[in-house]
């Protein structure tokens, strides 16, 4: 265990020293991932506004607070993608990560992790941008806050074993980037991603139950903009770590067949 | 005898790969009609190597020397037969197996491209849970044998081929492995960069006793390093023994080099002449010949200089490639 606890934070260190070397570009992708949200945003307050001030129990202020939040949380969902698992296979760095006494996984982890301390030091700045821009409705308890930290990396750890699971797929199809493109409609309107939650039709909600897309996104941004109960919040982070341990329970299963399919040509 | 650090045998690998011919019929048809060939790129090879030993992996372009490499550290599952190094099955990529091992291959990077190569190489200390005393030792060792105090210190993306190579030679060997799976070591490096990497492996070997299997095109990493050489064709082996064994069994030949003080023309009643420059001649001689044919140019030219040697290593392997093709390669 201590052998981990030294690599996770080695790696997390380097991870940091790495995006270091980047500066400008990390803004540049910073912006650019501000598009999104600002868009989201405009025409939900908008609709918000045209209805009275509010929209299924969202205020202008509410709409801010939650696109404005979704902008961290949308950096905590960033992990290798699958199309990144073909591009290691393809350039052989998987074989040399393989020599390496430590599954593959607990490096992508540990990296991101180290990436994710420095967005969220260069993010503070946007967030206040926005937030003088948006003029965002937020109250949270300290209680919310708490479970807010914890549920921003349970939604990073839920999102890397599920896309690690497809990301194996790329052991028997070359082409593992179409079926990413699926998962990721689904997510788009199952997460909260698009808009809250509350604002999808009922049968949506219902059907995003069964998914673990709603605690990568809406449940850490609910927990700080909305307000849930005690119970909810520790619903939320239970439920987090049921989707947790059955994705990593599917990504063990996957890499158990898929190393024996790894044939490592020309690398 | 002691146990054998590695020992193969009947080890196959063999992939089945999808085939067609060009053009779009084909390709429409193979929508619905997949052919497929299998490829044999190890077809059951048996050997073993004694711990300590140095060993030349030898063979052609895809004659399955790095696909060998891949089954023995771990990367490969073998199709059929057995693998065992150091007492583990190498595919059960045990923690245990993993730390006593390397695979180092020429034209692929450990390190992080943006980084010095000191922050990779406490990425290493960290992965094989190194003590910070130890890795230190190791570390300022391995820096100070390869003269990197420097280098270390740039990004790697700043370093050239040669000083990659040496840097990356440093952050494979930081954990001290027993075993070595050297896949190109050397490649595109000029001829003192290779030297100085063929001294830090035989320093290696020599000081821990490491096992090393080594596969490389430069004949003269496999001379400066390997006693023992093991040569595959079409992932079967031809030859597993000495080096000088195999220049004896397949070459016939051996060149004799003289420097005259004369200005004789006849050489090729001697042998056949490779190469008249001036006052010196090289001659192609049969190898049971040699004796009477040097005598005989002793006694009836003014000689200078004389020497015999055997023909390079490279002419001897290609020899041995391009027989057993002839013979429909078998062993």
């Amino acid at each position: 265990m201590r052998r981990y606890i030294d690599y996770y934070i080695t790696n997390m260190k380097l991870s940091v020293q790495d995006r270091f070397q980047y500066r400008v570009q990390n803004y540049f992708y910073l912006f650019a991932q501000m598009a999104e949200p600002v868009i989201y945003l405009v025409v939900w307050s908008t609709i918000a506004r045209a209805q009275g001030g509010q929209v299924s129990g969202y205020t202008a202020g509410g709409l801010a607070a939650y696109y404005i939040v979704w902008t961290l949380v949308r950096n905590m969902n960033v992990v290798l993608a699958p199309r990144d698992w073909e591009y290691r296979i393809q350039q052989g760095r998987l074989s040399t990560e393989l020599m390496r006494p430590i599954h593959p996984i607990h490096t992508d982890v540990s990296f991101f992790a180290g990436w994710k301390v420095v967005m969220i030091l260069l993010w503070l700045p946007l967030a206040a941008f926005l937030t003088f821009v948006f003029k965002p409705t937020l109250n949270p308890t300290w209680f919310q806050i708490v479970v807010f930290f914890f549920a921003i990396w349970g939604a990073y750890l839920v999102r890397t074993v599920f896309i690690a699971t497809l990301g194996l797929i790329t052991f028997w199809t070359t082409r593992v980037g179409a079926i990413y493109d699926l998962y990721f409609a689904l997510e788009l309107i199952l997460s909260g991603r698009l808009v809250p939650m509350p604002l999808m039709p009922a049968w949506i909600q219902h059907i995003a139950n069964f998914f673990p897309f709603q605690s990568t996104f809406f449940f850490p941004i609910n927990a700080l903009t909305g307000s849930p109960t005690v119970t909810e919040l520790l619903m939320g982070l239970g439920t987090q770590l049921l989707w947790f341990l059955l994705g990593l329970g599917l990504v063990n299963l996957v890499w158990h067949f898929a190393i024996r399919r790894f044939s490592s040509i020309g690398n | 005898m002691p146990t054998p650090t590695i020992e193969v045998t009947n080890l196959s690998k063999h992939y089945k790969v999808p085939v067609r011919e060009a053009g779009l019929k084909a390709a429409t048809r193979s929508l619905f009609k997949r052919t497929h060939n299998t490829v044999k790129a190890v077809d059951g090879i048996s050997f073993s190597i004694q711990p300590g030993e140095v060993v030349g992996f030898l063979g052609p372009n895809g004659a399955g020397k790095t696909t060998t490499l891949k089954m023995l550290s771990g990367l490969l599952f073998p199709t059929s037969g057995s693998a065992r190094v150091l007492g583990f099955e190498p595919s059960r990529r045990q923690f245990d197996f993993l730390s006593q091992i390397t695979l180092v291959m020429g034209n692929r990077s450990q390190l992080n491209w943006d980084l010095p190569a000191l922050d990779s190489f406490e990425l290493q200390r960290a992965v094989y849970g190194l003590s910070r005393t130890e890795f230190e030792r190791t570390r300022d060792e391995f820096i100070e044998l390869l003269e990197l105090k420097d280098l270390v210190r740039k990004p790697v993306r700043n370093l050239s081929l040669g000083e990659r190579m040496k840097v990356e030679a440093v952050g494979a060997l930081l954990h001290r492995p027993s075993v070595l799976f050297l896949d190109e070591p050397t490649i595109g490096l000029d001829v003192t960069m290779q030297r100085r990497i063929r001294g830090f492996i035989t320093d290696y070997n020599q000081h821990t006793g490491a096992t090393v299997l080594l596969t490389s095109h430069y004949m003269a990493d496999v001379e400066a390093l390997c006693k023992r050489v093991i040569v595959i064709h079409n992932g079967k082996l031809l030859f597993d023994g000495d080096l000088v064994q195999l220049v004896d069994r397949f070459s016939a030949f051996k060149t004799i080099c003289v420097t005259v003080d004369n200005n004789f023309s006849n050489w090729s009643q001697y042998g056949e002449v490779l190469d008249h420059n001036g006052d010196q001649i090289s001659l192609r001689v049969p190898k049971a010949e040699t004796p009477l044919v040097t005598a005989r140019i002793l006694a009836e030219q003014q000689v200078d200089d004389l020497t015999v040697e055997d023909p390079p290593i490279e002419d001897v392997i290609e020899k041995v490639f391009n027989q057993k093709s002839a013979a429909g390669e078998t062993p």
